[in-house]
């Protein structure tokens, strides 16, 4: 089953070749809070298809480096680019990408005043101006692909946590990203729930769709991921398949944390 | 089963329901519930019912039972009870104040007209509803047309309107005005650009920080030194948009509580998809905040509409003026005071109680719940 529905090009391609040509080019990225130096001189290219895992310790800036591929945060020196299109104050450009990439977040942020169908037509609706009818037909389907067609007249507050998250994925597809960022997506589930999303996040990755995912589900990661990284300080530490990552770390701090975050 | 605790019980043994005891259902329960669950609770009990028993038949003696309802003068009024006998030739008066009696039916209709038009406001499960929303929107110009004449009507000046239809107009207008100004300067005060949030803190806290009273004598005194003599704004008009101005100040500062309990993660995924800036505020937001709102924004409204009491000072004599004026009238004078403020009281009290009501309805019909 595939979950970006209509993509005509066969599912599960080959793990990315960085070097043909990127979906996603970061040059030189530098960030700053306030006097706080978050993003260090992070250079990255994403292959089109490719399912990347960041982890890394909590404020290593892993969530700032992928809120600024969707401008939630702005960087002051280097360049992103995001499918040809270049990150600048220009706010065309910045809706452009915004339309896509879909972004999942630890907190859902699903819109409690609307159901979980029309949370998935908003933005097809008032963003690519897409008729009613329409937008509601691709509503349904990937609410079926997240496998709660029947939560469609409900609102997210009667919703549990985990069924929330599928919403807030299905809303997300509903835009037909080519990109999806999933900020610590499990973070804030009861343990019970955190399979069903893996579980459709994991679906997500075999139909071909790029994924940049913040997370410490390293089952997850080993299971998808072309390449796993890791964060600290700003910077990218070190990054490889997932086989190589987990089974020969290189740095000192990669193993550290692993073994953290694999033997507690 | 060694254990002593150890416990098993079949289908055919399970308990049925009983009902609740008696103590605390029906109206008996409901006593004890909720007046004398407590010796400080029954002290208060029998305290209120005492003062009820001492208060309630000598009003209902004086207002109704002792009453006199006929006469042409106040000298008819001979009981020791309320003087009603006015009503019957001064309730025009009060509702219409001096508008001409031939063209009542001209108030009558935009006041008949305004049910559809508030139904269709705020209610959403009418028939019709397209058109009725439209209905809505083209009222106030409608209402105007009817009120002042135009369009083969005659022409009635504003200072012609008085009594109680003074009152909801002016407080309607202000209603109808106060609620889209105070979002624009509460967005406006959230802004990220310097300019427009200066310009609109200064607006509020000065709005805020004077009295009415004082903005409507500026309206109507010193306004008129600044601008060349040929200019004139009718008297109304000034009144009315200095209560649409107050009350927006203290709207912007409701509806901006509101927008600060909206957590920050609906404005990201709101901009994640792509949504603009006023797209985001109108889909997203502001159905949000405007619904944590809504006990501050009726409460304002029903100060505004207080408020438009204060018209007396430009010579307007709303329905507390036709009080004041029936009260000092040789042929009353000395039996009416009572009476008239207490009919007064009744009809701000009738609409000011609806509009609660409904805030409490429409509260409740947009709880989606939360997680």
């Amino acid at each position: 089953m595939s979950i970006a529905g209509s993509n005509a090009e066969p599912p599960l391609a080959d793990a990315g070749d960085a070097s043909a040509n990127p979906i996603i080019r970061i040059d030189g990225l530098n960030k700053w809070f306030g006097s706080f130096h978050v993003l260090r001189d992070i250079n990255l290219e994403v292959a089109p298809r490719e399912r990347i895992v960041i982890c890394g310790p909590s404020g290593s800036g892993k969530s700032t480096l992928i809120r600024c591929i969707n401008r939630l945060e702005e960087h002051q020196e280097g360049s992103i680019t995001v499918d040809g299109t270049e990150l600048t104050h220009d706010l065309k450009n910045i809706d452009a990408i915004r339309r896509e990439v879909g972004m999942v977040f630890q907190q859902f942020n699903l819109f409690p005043h609307l159901t979980v169908l029309e949370n998935c037509m908003l933005a097809p609706v008032w963003v690519r101006k897409m008729p009613r009818k329409e937008a509601e037909e691709i509503a349904m389907t990937f609410l079926e692909r997240v496998k709660i067609p029947d939560q469609a007249p409900k609102y997210p507050g009667q919703l549990s946590g985990g069924q929330q998250q599928r919403v807030a994925i299905a809303r997300s597809l509903c835009m037909r990203p080519k990109i999806m960022l999933f900020d610590e997506p499990t973070s804030a589930l009861d343990p019970e729930m955190i399979k069903e999303v893996l579980d459709v996040m994991v679906d997500l990755a075999g139909s071909g769709m790029t994924m940049l995912v913040v997370t410490h589900e390293m089952g997850f990661a080993s299971q998808v991921a072309d390449r796993v990284m890791i964060m600290d300080d700003g910077q990218i530490l070190e990054q490889n398949t997932p086989d190589e990552f987990f089974n020969n770390p290189q740095s000192d701090r990669t193993k550290l944390f692993l073994s953290q975050i694999l033997h507690h | 089963m060694s254990d002593e605790r150890a416990f098993y019980r079949s289908q055919a043994e399970m308990l049925p329901p009983r009902p609740a005891p008696a103590a605390t259902v029906g109206v008996v329960g409901w006593m004890r519930a909720n007046l004398f669950s407590s010796y400080l609770n029954i002290a208060l009990t029998l305290m209120s019912a005492g003062l009820l028993w001492v208060a309630v038949p000598p009003f209902l003696d004086w207002a109704l039972f002792g009453a006199d309802f006929s006469g042409a003068t106040g000298a008819d009024c001979t009981g020791d009870g309320a003087c009603w006998a006015w009503l019957d030739q001064r309730i025009e008066q009060f509702l219409y104040g001096f508008y001409p009696a031939e063209s009542y039916w001209r108030v009558n209709l935009a006041v008949i007209l305004l049910v559809p038009a508030l139904a269709y406001l705020l209610f959403d499960n009418l028939p019709y509803a397209r058109y009725g929303r439209f209905f809505s929107v083209a009222y106030p110009v409608i209402a105007a047309v009817l009120l002042v004449g135009g369009f083969g009507l005659e022409s009635v000046t504003t200072d012609k309107f008085g009594g109680f239809m003074l009152n909801l107009v002016a407080g309607l207008a202000g209603i109808v005005l106060s609620l889209p100004i105070g979002i624009l300067l509460a967005l406006g005060r959230r802004s990220r650009l310097p300019v427009v949030r200066i310009l609109c803190v200064v607006f509020i806290e000065i709005f805020r920080g004077v009295p009415l009273i004082t903005l409507l004598f500026v309206a109507i005194v010193i306004l008129q030194l600044f601008l060349p003599p040929e200019v004139s704004l009718d008297q109304l008009i000034r009144v009315m948009i200095m209560i649409t101005l107050f009350a927006s100040a203290y709207m912007a500062e409701v509806i901006r509580g509101g927008l600060q309990a909206i957590s920050q993660g609906q404005y990201e995924a709101s901009q994640a998809m792509g949504l603009g800036y006023w797209q985001m505020m109108r889909l997203v937001v502001l159905p949000q905040a405007l619904k944590i709102s809504i006990p501050g924004i009726v409460n304002t409204f029903i100060g505004l509409f207080k408020d438009t009491t204060l018209v007396i000072i430009i010579g307007l004599f709303d329905i507390l003026g036709q009080a004041r004026l029936l009260q000092t009238n040789p042929e009353w004078i000395g039996e009416v005071d009572h009476e008239t403020f207490l009919l007064a009281a009744v009809f701000f009290f009738v609409i000011c109680f609806s509009m609660s009501r409904y805030s409490i309805n429409l509260e409740k019909s947009l709880d989606t719940g939360r997680q």
